[in-house]
């Protein structure tokens, strides 16, 4: 089932940070739908919940070395 | 992994440990220890380029090339040739110009931010044995009752049903005053008690809180971008590689290892990608603190071209609701001719005869005490009563002729200028004299025509007003309060017509409604504004909302929507200028790494700079006032 995972992040200061981040999690397994918000912070992503789950998506936002703070799924 | 997340947490600490060992290496070089100098700023290098780096390699791996990557080639070309100092200062000014702009970015941010800290985390949940415990506001159901105590921010969006209290409704309207509320009253999450005590019962938690919405609003607003901004996303996208290509062709072909370095370093593309952006979230900003909702880069620039602004009357430039607006009276002393009316207007459920009753209520005239004794309601023309004794009548003209109540010259004279406001009118007779000529109509707000003034100065050139109201009323007020084209008695699809006409005359119309029910003209201007409604669809349709039903609000949203934009100019200007320096600079030979990375930092802090100002726009008006005040 298609879930929605919203992530807060650290502030981000670079807007090349956006492409960064919206790349690496775009091309995660099971992912359908990236937007970055740049001055919110924040990372919104429809996922498949049977190929991967919120907490793989922060996993990947902190691999590239950015904080994740919060994660919300939203059914 | 863990010396990279270290790295990323003490970026602050590596800076300042590379300035200070910059200030070391100088020092030695002046006491005349070459070889100190270069070991030093040797050292200063490496330390700082690693974090750096870092990003670099992380951007390569998701096939991005950053900033970064163009500055660690940069880095390491300086080191191989020995140029230590220009590679020690280049990263630095690389990094203390990142913290720069974290700092700088941050205040332009804040307005949201402190909108966003308003939401409530935890809300006292009441169980049914009256125990009560906290709990998250996310598990917070819908039928849940919660208690809120006096200082604490209400969780949810519900109904009081126990207590009574003040609240402070300013983070969600922007206007900020005490509201009483007591039992049955709506409330709003994110509105602070201010005194009192209350249990709600929620009928929406969490994301769909009418707070909730704004805050997601507000934060995809400020990423909505406009197309100027899609643009040099787009151009940056490709920019970034460009210059990589570029400098190895300077290098092929000048055989300048010097200079194909400092073509890497000069053309990072900062100013130019943060500056546009960062106006509008300055913009936005400002609104969201004062309850104005703009709906991104897009709407801000179409919203800065319109010159044709439309109005729904009711509810816009009228308070939307009808009330006494004018009271003539003769014969009989003004407080005892009221008291009578409305008594004899409390029989009737009629809404002339409510307003009457309102506004005896709101002078505080004593009427319940009279007696009524007999009564009668004549179908088409009014109500006739004896109260205390005295005949009374209250309705049209009709009535008072058929009764044989006849009008005085000055009479017919009032009555007739009465009706040319377009109100309804509602005469008065006791003991077959006329004491009372009341006009009830939908109230004009006071400040609209000065507010309307404004409108036209900040650049509007044509101000239209469309009703469904009658042509004697629209009239009257397009008089009163200086609107240049009025069309009445129409439907709401023929109101979209009109507004699809001015499109075609090549107008950039904006639309203000109420919300309530112009939902189709909304969406079809260029702008959309909802005013002082918070209701779901306004939210969705508008690309305003003005959370308070004010004029002011309007007039405040369009100079700012003018003011983001042309600050927005003046940043591409500025980096478009900086470029070209820099261009020049190297063409000339008085630009190398260092300097260029200073002002390529240096341009990046002007724009965000140039977009703080925004953050106080309408602040200043007040400050000459009080300036004056002293001079006297």
């Amino acid at each position: 089932m298609t879930k929605k995972a919203v992530l807060q992040l650290g502030a981000l200061t670079c807007p090349s940070c956006m492409q960064k981040i919206e790349n690496a999690v775009k091309n995660h397994n099971g992912v359908e739908n990236v937007k970055v918000l740049f001055n919110a912070a924040k990372v919104k992503a429809d996922f498949n919940d049977e190929e991967t789950s919120a907490e793989d998506l922060a996993d990947v936002v902190t691999k590239l070395g950015y904080t994740v703070e919060k994660i919300k799924v939203k059914a | 992994m863990k010396f990279q997340n270290w790295i990323q947490t003490h970026n602050n600490q590596i800076t300042l440990l590379t300035a200070i060992l910059i200030v070391l290496g100088y020092a030695g070089k002046f006491a005349g220890s070459l070889l100190t100098y270069n070991i030093v700023l040797a050292l200063a290098s490496i330390i700082a380029a690693i974090p750096i780096m870092l990003h670099a390699f992380q951007a390569l791996r998701v096939k991005v090339i950053s900033i970064e990557l163009l500055v660690s080639i940069a880095v390491i070309g300086a080191f191989i040739i020995g140029e230590y100092n220009e590679s020690a200062i280049v990263t630095f000014l690389f990094l203390f110009g990142s913290y720069l702009e974290e700092r700088t970015l941050s205040k332009t941010r804040q307005s949201i931010k402190s909108l966003t800290e308003m939401a409530p985390t935890t809300a006292t949940l009441v169980h049914d044995d009256d125990t009560t415990e906290e709990v998250d506001v996310d598990d917070v159901e819908e039928d849940d009752i919660v208690l809120v105590k006096t200082g604490a921010a209400i969780p949810v969006d519900g109904v009081i049903v126990d207590g009574h209290g003040y609240t402070d409704e300013s983070a969600v309207t922007g206007e900020s005053r005490e509201i009483t509320k007591q039992v049955d009253d709506d409330v709003f999450s994110g509105t602070m008690l201010s005194d009192g005590y209350l249990k709600v019962r929620a009928t929406k938690v969490g994301d769909d809180t009418t707070f909730a919405k704004i805050i997601e609003l507000v934060e995809d607003a400020q990423d909505t971008k406009s197309h100027a901004e899609k643009f040099i996303d787009r151009f940056a996208q490709y920019y970034t590689p460009a210059v990589l290509i570029i400098a190895l062709l300077v290098f092929i072909f000048s055989r300048d290892f010097k200079l194909a370095i400092t073509v890497l370093v000069l053309g990072c593309p900062g100013a130019l990608v943060i500056g546009a952006p960062v106006s509008n979230v300055a913009g936005i900003g400002n609104g969201a603190k004062r309850g104005i909702l703009i709906k991104g880069g897009d709407a801000m620039d179409t919203f800065a071209k319109v010159d044709t602004f439309v109005f729904d009357k009711t509810g816009t430039l009228t308070k939307g609701n009808t009330s006494v607006a004018k009271v003539n009276s003769y014969e009989l002393p003004l407080e005892q001719a009221f008291a009578l009316t409305a008594k004899i207007e409390s029989l009737s459920d009629h809404p002339l005869g409510r307003a009457v009753v309102n506004y005896a209520e709101q002078k505080d005239y004593s009427y319940q005490a009279l007696n009524i004794t007999a009564n009668q309601t004549i179908k088409g023309q009014g109500l006739s009563a004896t109260i205390d004794g005295h005949a009374v009548l209250a309705g049209n003209h009709k009535l008072l002729a058929t009764n044989g109540v006849h009008l005085s010259a000055s009479q017919q004279e009032d009555l007739a200028n009465l009706k040319t406001t377009g109100s309804s009118i509602v005469l008065v007779a006791v003991d077959s004299k006329l004491v009372l000529m009341l006009g009830i109509a939908d109230i004009i707000r006071p400040e609209v025509a000065a507010e309307l003034q404004q409108l036209r100065e900040k650049g509007a050139k044509h101000l239209v007003m469309l009703t469904g109201d009658n042509q004697a009323t629209a009239d009257y007020v397009a008089k009163e309060v200086g609107i240049d084209e009025v069309h009445a008695e129409l439907m709401p699809e023929q109101k979209v017509e009109f507004v699809k006409q001015f499109q075609q005359d090549g107008r950039i119309v904006a639309f203000v409604g109420d919300g309530i029910n112009d939902s189709p003209s909304l969406a079809t201007a260029d702008i959309g504004i909802a005013m002082g409604s918070g209701t779901d669809v306004a939210i969705e349709t508008s690309d305003v909302v003005l959370m308070q039903s004010s004029f002011h609000a309007l007039v405040h949203a369009y100079g700012l929507a003018k003011k983001t934009v042309l600050n927005t100019k003046e940043n591409i200007a500025i980096a478009i200028g900086v470029v070209a320096f820099l261009l020049i600079g190297l063409v000339a030979g008085f630009i190398y790494m260092a300097s260029g990375m200073f002002v390529h930092e240096a341009s990046i802090l002007v724009v965000i700079f140039n977009a703080m100002r925004l953050i106080n726009y309408g602040h200043e008006k007040a400050e000459p006032a009080a300036e004056l005040r002293t001079a006297k």
